[in-house]
């Protein structure tokens, strides 16, 4: 039964748009400390100074992804990057405009599988697909290829603080990855593990391209994504600057790298 | 598509992320996408409990003796000051302790719940109740145990067996919905600040000497009107002594709890959870960034 859906599926969502972003803002209310606390908050209070920062951190951003693409996305630190990874992933609404997205989200948007140190590698791929909202039986069903893809050994059985930050970004990439997602949401993944890693990584990904699945993937390494994505999204500013070839827009971020932003107009775009 | 799926929304082609209106997400959606994630409340707090050695013996046995060498302190404390306590008041104070722990319990570990989450949520969407309401969970498998040492201590002190005990569950029922909407409250205000979770024990040791835990409900209502005249609805204002005033009424002096007890106790954990899972609601979408 599940072959047949999945092969009326894959069909589906070769000639179905998988992102479709509309307009979409985002504004936030943050403070300045990284540990916020009542006390320093008083103590801003007495001081007579706003402790709390409106962060615009993406403003009507419109664009459209078909199913099948891998879209590379770049910019400067700070750029609404993995905000915009969020809010499709559903983590963070929109304050303003629509996303549609088609299909199952694996994300790989902050490192670490779980959150619980103290708990095994097995409990927390448990526990981080139980939230995500997989059954008890996918999660088994995936769990080998999980931990062998990781290559952690007898370390899958050990508490999670015993990790190297290699290990941590092994098991995390792999549960992204063989979550069977439609669409897969990977931020900075290649740039810690060993060269091996990377590579097998790498592959990973493209097989996964390969079969019509949608990938995103934020990355400071350009050429990682001229290599891997045959479409680009440059944001600045939480503004999306072009949208296309990655070629193209590699090259005009590139200039706008040299040149700065004074000789570029805002409205261009 | 498949009979095992639980989720309809994770595997249903299409989502669509817009604006909440009015702060909260949709009601309909939201609870069940939680409903389906229940697995998780389960799994979350066993393992949590098995890495706190909570399930071997020595674990079961710490989780007793600490609410039981509070009541020995208190018991030597009371008859220090008062010059007299017997084996009722001992089973009353036993039996009052235990439900303040767990009381206490689900608003120490719900509040850190969120703060807690930091990769999880980075990371993965979910309604994020699953987390208070985890401890919740949590702190109700440690209360178990202590129930049973509760029971031997009636029998030990020569208690009373009524069918008024059976009233007790609906005390415990309503400490537990009044814990989770303060715990609730609490774990939202930890995210915005941090240092929530300092003031905490203060408070809740405060909360302990305004209930009748100390003291038995009718001396609290004989006390306050010595004092101040006719306002023993006054102490109605704090929701725990309906709550824990009901418990050791119905289960240590096995007889019928006075009706505003019922009623006050039911009518404040409506509030707490109803408050709670709003304020908690409306405020979880700014819970990524803020972390």
């Amino acid at each position: 039964m599940s072959s047949v859906s999945e092969v009326q599926a894959v069909s589906e969502y070769s000639v179905a748009t998988a992102v479709k972003v509309e307009n979409v803002s985002l504004t936030y209310r943050t403070t300045f400390e990284r540990t916020p606390t009542f006390k320093t908050a008083l103590v801003r209070l007495g001081r007579g100074e706003r402790a709390v920062k409106e962060v615009e951190a993406v403003q009507d951003v419109s664009f459209e992804v078909p199913h099948g693409n891998a879209v590379g996305i770049i910019g400067a630190n700070g750029a609404g990057k993995s905000t915009l990874m969020r809010m499709i992933a559903g983590i963070l609404p929109p304050s303003q405009g629509r996303i549609e997205v088609d299909g199952r989200v694996s994300t790989l948007l902050a490192l670490g599988v779980g959150f619980n140190n103290q708990l095994t590698g097995r409990d927390n791929v448990i526990l981080g697909g139980l939230a995500g909202g997989l059954t008890r039986e996918e999660i088994h069903e995936r769990y080998e290829d999980i931990a062998e893809f990781a290559e952690l050994g007898e370390f899958i059985d050990m508490p999670m603080r015993t990790y190297s930050s290699g290990m941590f970004q092994r098991l995390a990439f792999s549960v992204a990855v063989h979550m069977d997602p439609d669409i897969l949401l990977i931020d900075e993944a290649l740039s810690a593990g060993d060269a091996t890693f990377k590579q097998k990584a790498a592959a990973k990904m493209k097989d996964l391209a390969a079969n019509a699945r949608t990938m995103f993937l934020v990355s400071h390494a350009l050429r990682s994504v001229k290599d891997m994505c045959n479409d680009a999204v440059w944001m600045h500013n939480g503004r999306l600057m072009m949208h296309g070839e990655p070629k193209e827009v590699i090259a005009e971020y590139r200039k706008f790298l040299k040149f700065g932003e004074d000789a570029y107009s805002m409205e261009d775009f | 598509m498949n009979a095992t799926r639980l989720d309809e929304d994770f595997t249903s082609s299409t989502h669509v992320y817009e604006p909440h209106r009015a702060g909260l997400p949709r009601f309909g959606k939201y609870f069940r996408a939680l409903w389906q994630r229940r697995e998780f409340i389960r799994e979350l707090s066993r393992t949590s409990m098995r890495a706190a050695n909570t399930l071997t013996v020595f674990g079961q046995i710490w989780l007793v003796l600490n609410p039981l060498l509070l009541a020995m302190v208190y018991f030597t404390l009371v008859f220090i000051i008062r010059g007299t306590a017997d084996s009722d008041f001992l089973a009353h104070l036993v039996a009052s302790i235990f439900a303040f722990t767990y009381f206490g319990g689900i608003l120490r570990s719900g509040a850190s719940s969120v703060t807690g989450g930091g990769k999880l949520l980075m990371n993965t969407s979910f309604p994020r109740l699953l987390l208070p309401l985890t401890e919740v969970r949590t702190a109700f498998f440690r209360f178990l145990p202590t129930l049973g040492v509760y029971l031997v201590l009636h029998i030990a002190t020569g208690q009373a067996w009524d069918w008024t005990m059976l009233l007790a569950p609906y005390f415990v029922l309503t400490l537990t919905l009044f814990g989770a909407g303060m715990g609730m409250i609490f774990a939202t205000a930890q995210v915005y600040f941090r240092d929530t979770a300092s003031f905490l024990p203060y408070m809740v040791r405060l909360w302990l000497y305004t209930s009748p835990i100390l003291w038995y409900p009718w001396e609290g209502q004989a006390r306050i009107q010595e004092v101040l005249g006719d306002v023993a609805w006054l102490l109605y204002l704090n929701p725990l002594y309906s709550m824990l005033g009901g418990w050791s009424e119905s289960l240590v002096r096995t007889s019928m709890p006075d009706t505003p007890m019922l009623i006050f106790s039911a009518a404040w954990s409506l509030v707490a959870i109803v408050t709670g899972v709003l304020f908690f609601m409306s405020k979880e979408r700014e819970f990524v960034v803020r972390l």
